[in-house]
């Protein structure tokens, strides 16, 4: 069976059938990562445990009793969620070497469902960040970097510059994973999604990222960000099999009292053909400044898509999603600084060796565990935070917040079923160029297409659309009603059919597998 | 995660001190650095409390006799919930500090009052019947010297008519004796530096129980902003009433204040006023049989085991046993006299088979605790009071035969 292209569902089945073992393709999907290294998408593989687990999944299998679809498929999890007994960074300096005693809530159940966890994938630091560039491990490179498809496309420059310093990010934060997904490294990845780190990277990558309803997922064991708005992310190559990860994860936690108490049962996702009885709704103000033509060509193009079907297609307000960014920023660095206070050396982590006093021990070893964003952050958060200033910052960017929320309600209100935009500004830029501006400018240009989901707690998916004029990967992005993510993966599911997306031509992999375009099933068409 | 054991112990004790209990409240973080401060933020209630505007009731006694109690009224500013810090031990001999974080992020419950006491004896009655109403809720086991119970004093001092004056806030008292002499201490020592034309600052300060004074502390000095913030991961803590209830909600999700003030138990006050209903005992004698833990039901135990009236068991009960027990810093628990024993020694002499002097010394030998019954004692020593009239004229015979001299002389008058 092939890495490319296999759905889920086909290779479950495969496994089932035998036709090919937990432990083949655990060793195929880890081989596949030492030869990708260069991507620098993982910063712990767990190869004996993922073997182990692996062993486990045959014994399983051979008895006729696996535990469920995800049983023996190879698994990557950001991180910045705890994982017991594998190391978890952040990709901070602060928690280098931690090794956490309890599994993440998500973590766990994938593990219960017997996914194989194959390692942690890269991020920005304590996941700040859009590009995956500012960990401490250095930036993740986006696999379509080394596409035929996107080489084929770049133009040799005037002055040389090797292939090497032509790559271009990932996009973030949840880079690692995406990449990870998109060089079939791994079926399914978890990511976070804060104002769109799951979602940005994933349009980059040219796979799948969803990101819930805030509530659904339990987010216990996951290193918070923004408590108010974080998501456990999920990143596919297809959208049945975001649903098929979400099923495994989605539900109350009593240990995580943001859960809402709902049943939540897994659903399948019926195939759709008839779209003529839904209501697509096209947000004006996502036609943002710095849109590139080329995205909202396809933008439109989508559209029409949905209208040619039958669908009714109309252009709706978000009035005030041109405060989001403002708003984001007060209520995300506020939260940041209050859950950066843990980390203080004493109990696990970096500890300096200052040791004049407890004062300075504590600052030195936040000067030195944190990189300048995270600082950064944590800096203007206290701010905010101040008493002088709490009214006049704080309180007034949560009722922002609320009317940003309340604009979805709205449109939701009216009639609209999904909303449909642009995920990102462009398509993914060279890393040389990215980092030229700052972090804090980069996040707040590249956020604005994703972050409102985030404010309003609304599920969101991002689908891969087509390729740009550089061979690079875009997507669009649908936005649905809380809770109704089955309505929302539908649609997307219906949307991808229709886009077909290519399949990504990298070396590597099909170095790797022979059997690669034998057993592709989706035409492609770029 | 909350804990439903702590908002149900809040609820009660709210509902015990005649709160409000607010049908909504909200959880803050409260932000500081501390080395017993693992998140960096301690999460309490500071903008809505769980309950609020209640009263408390507690007595004194005028004189040091405990023969006339007056009642006073503390009014309840509010009770909040919030979560204990770790633990500090300071070695500042090796200039090290050592910290105990096992009971970080355990539930508390902080019961604000107003400034409506006057001197450190109010103090301590008042916090004495906080800590029965506390036990006999079960909300906690209130020790002091264990730390169950934790007291910090605010203390200020004015002229009549004249507002309060700035606030100095004590801790580090240990004990309810502790806690009114550093009250008395902080208002003497302001008063004194008022008096003197200095001023009062709006300071912490540590009691010595060594020294018997307060003391400034080092570490807090000026005033920290806590830049408070709403607590992210727990949502508004809802409570319900029997109306409010919502009619499919399951009985385990939510927190019923009216279920939970139907089964509230006697409070102190009650129970103290049955005793004296039931048992014709004097007030004071109720407030002495529940100060001390057990007391009451081995004084009931002996009740109902004698024939002897309540009113004069609670004499050999409150001047016999509790002064021994005192003495040997024993509990009821302890006490080697059981009920039974005691109960029996009393029927003895109610039944006039020996006299209370008698009685007294038995109940002497019983301490000892060799198992021995009143009545075996007595027979020992032979205690018989002397029924037989023959007898008793005999020995008086014999020591006015003996006394020859003495008898000459009381009989001249």
């Amino acid at each position: 069976a092939a890495l490319q292209g296999a759905l889920r569902l086909q290779v479950s089945a495969a496994l089932k059938e035998g036709q090919v073992t937990p432990t083949e393709l655990c060793q195929r999907c880890l081989s596949l990562i030492k030869s990708t290294k260069f991507l620098n998408a993982y910063i712990t593989v767990a190869e004996e445990a993922a073997l182990k687990q692996a062993e486990e999944s045959e014994k399983r299998h051979r008895k006729g009793q696996p535990l469920g679809v995800l049983d023996g498929i190879p698994v990557a999890v950001k991180d910045n969620f705890n994982t017991a007994g594998i190391e978890t960074t952040c990709a901070s300096n602060m928690l280098k070497g931690y090794i956490s005693p309890y599994n993440a809530t998500v973590v766990q159940k994938l593990l219960d469902q017997g996914a194989l966890l194959l390692g942690k994938t890269n991020l920005d630091e304590f996941a700040m960040g859009s590009g995956s560039t500012d960990g401490v491990f250095g930036p993740v490179r986006n696999p379509w970097s080394y596409s035929r498809q996107y080489k084929g496309k770049s133009v040799p420059k005037s002055h040389s510059e090797d292939e090497e310093s032509n790559w271009v990010i990932t996009g973030g934060s949840s880079g690692g994973s995406a990449a990870a997904v998109s060089s079939f490294t791994c079926f399914a990845a978890l990511g976070s999604d804060t104002g769109g780190s799951t979602r940005n990277p994933a349009a980059h990558c040219g796979v799948v990222g969803l990101k819930p309803t805030y509530g659904l997922i339990s987010r216990h064991g996951l290193i918070p960000l923004v408590n108010s708005m974080d998501v456990p992310g999920i990143l596919t190559r297809c959208v049945d099999d975001a649903a098929i990860v979400l099923g495994s994860l989605a539900g109350h936690d009593p240990k995580d009292s943001t859960t809402i108490q709902d049943n939540f049962k897994p659903f399948e996702l019926p195939n759709l053909t008839d779209v003529s009885k839904l209501s697509i709704g096209i947000p004006k103000e996502y036609h943002a400044p710095g849109l590139s033509s080329e995205i909202l060509a396809l933008w439109s193009k989508a559209a029409d898509l949905f209208k040619n079907a039958g669908a009714k297609v109309i252009e709706v307000s978000l009035p005030h999603t041109c405060y989001s960014i403002v708003c984001y920023h007060v209520l995300c660095t506020a939260e940041v600084a209050s859950n950066m206070a843990r980390f203080d050396g004493l109990e696990y982590g970096h500890r300096s060796d200052m040791n004049r006093s407890t004062e300075s021990m504590y600052a030195a070893t936040r000067r030195e565990g944190f990189n300048d964003v995270v600082r950064g952050r944590i800096l203007s958060g206290n701010f905010f935070l101040l008493k002088q200033n709490y009214e006049n910052y704080f309180i007034k960017a949560q009722k922002v917040r609320r009317l940003i929320a309340n604009d979805f309600v709205k449109v939701f209100g009216s009639g609209v079923d999904i909303l449909l935009t642009p995920t990102t500004l462009s398509d993914a830029v060279p890393y040389m160029e990215f980092i030229k501006e700052d972090n804090r400018t980069r996040s707040a240009q590249d956020d604005i297409l994703t972050q409102a989901a985030n404010m309003a707690g609304l599920p969101a998916i991002t689908v891969p659309t087509a390729l740009s004029k550089r061979g690079l990967p875009v997507g669009l992005q649908f936005i649905g009603h809380s809770f109704q993510e089955k309505q929302l993966l539908t649609v997307a599911k219906w949307f991808e059919k229709q886009v077909k997306f290519p399949i990504i031509q990298l070396e590597e992999v099909m170095r790797h597998d022979h059997n690669v375009f034998q057993h592709q099933k989706s035409a492609s068409f770029s | 995660v909350l804990n439903r054991r702590c908002v149900e112990a809040a609820v009660m004790t709210g509902l015990a001190l005649n709160c409000i209990i607010n049908k909504k409240s909200l959880f803050d973080r409260k932000h500081y650095f501390y080395a017993d401060l693992p998140a960096g933020y301690q999460i309490t209630q500071q903008r809505v409390p769980i309950a609020v505007n209640g009263s408390l009731s507690y007595s004194l006694c005028i004189d040091n006799k405990m023969s006339q109690m007056v009642t006073k009224t503390v009014r309840i500013k509010q009770i909040q919930l919030e979560q204990d810090s770790g633990k500090s031990l300071h070695d500042d001999t090796r200039s090290q500090t050592l910290v105990d974080l096992n009971r970080a992020g355990v539930g508390l419950m902080e019961v604000v009052m107003e400034p409506d006491m006057c001197c450190g004896e109010e103090a301590a009655a008042a916090v004495r019947e906080l800590q029965l109403i506390l036990q006999t809720l079960g909300s906690s086991q209130a020790v002091m010297a264990e730390g169950q119970l934790r007291v910090d004093a605010n203390v200020s001092v004015h002229r009549p008519g004249e507002p309060y004056g700035v606030r100095t806030e004590v801790k580090n008292i240990n004990s309810i004796r502790f806690l009114a002499k550093a009250v008395d201490y902080e208002i003497q020592r302001q008063i004194e530096e008022l008096e003197n034309g200095g001023t009062i600052l709006n300071e912490t300060r540590a009691f010595d129980s060594k020294l018997g004074c307060t003391v400034p502390m080092r570490d807090k000095e000026g005033k920290q902003d806590y830049r408070f913030m709403p607590e992210p991961n727990l949502p508004p803590l809802i409570l319900y009433d029997a109306r409010s209830l919502p009619a499919n909600m399951n009985h385990q999700q939510v927190v019923n204040i009216d279920w939970i003030h139907e089964r509230l138990p006697d409070l102190p006050s009650v129970k103290r006023a049955k005793l004296v209903e039931q048992y014709g005992i004097l007030p004071e004698h109720s407030f002495a049989l529940l100060n001390e833990d057990g007391l009451t039901e081995f004084f009931e135990n002996v009740v109902k085991q004698t024939q002897m009236k309540p009113k004069k068991v609670i004499g050999w009960i409150l001047n016999y046993l509790l002064s021994y027990l005192k003495q040997h810093s024993l509990t009821v628990k302890e006490s080697p006299v059981s009920s039974f024993l005691l109960a029996d020694l009393l029927n003895l002499l109610e039944k006039k088979e020996i006299s209370s002097t008698a009685a007294k010394q038995v109940l002497a030998e019983l301490w000892k605790g060799e198992g021995k019954t009143p009545l075996e004692i007595v027979k020992e020593k032979k205690l018989e009071l002397i029924q037989d009239e023959k007898e008793l004229e005999q020995i008086c015979q014999a020591v006015i035969d003996g006394q020859e001299n003495e008898v000459i002389v009381v009989v001249r008058g």
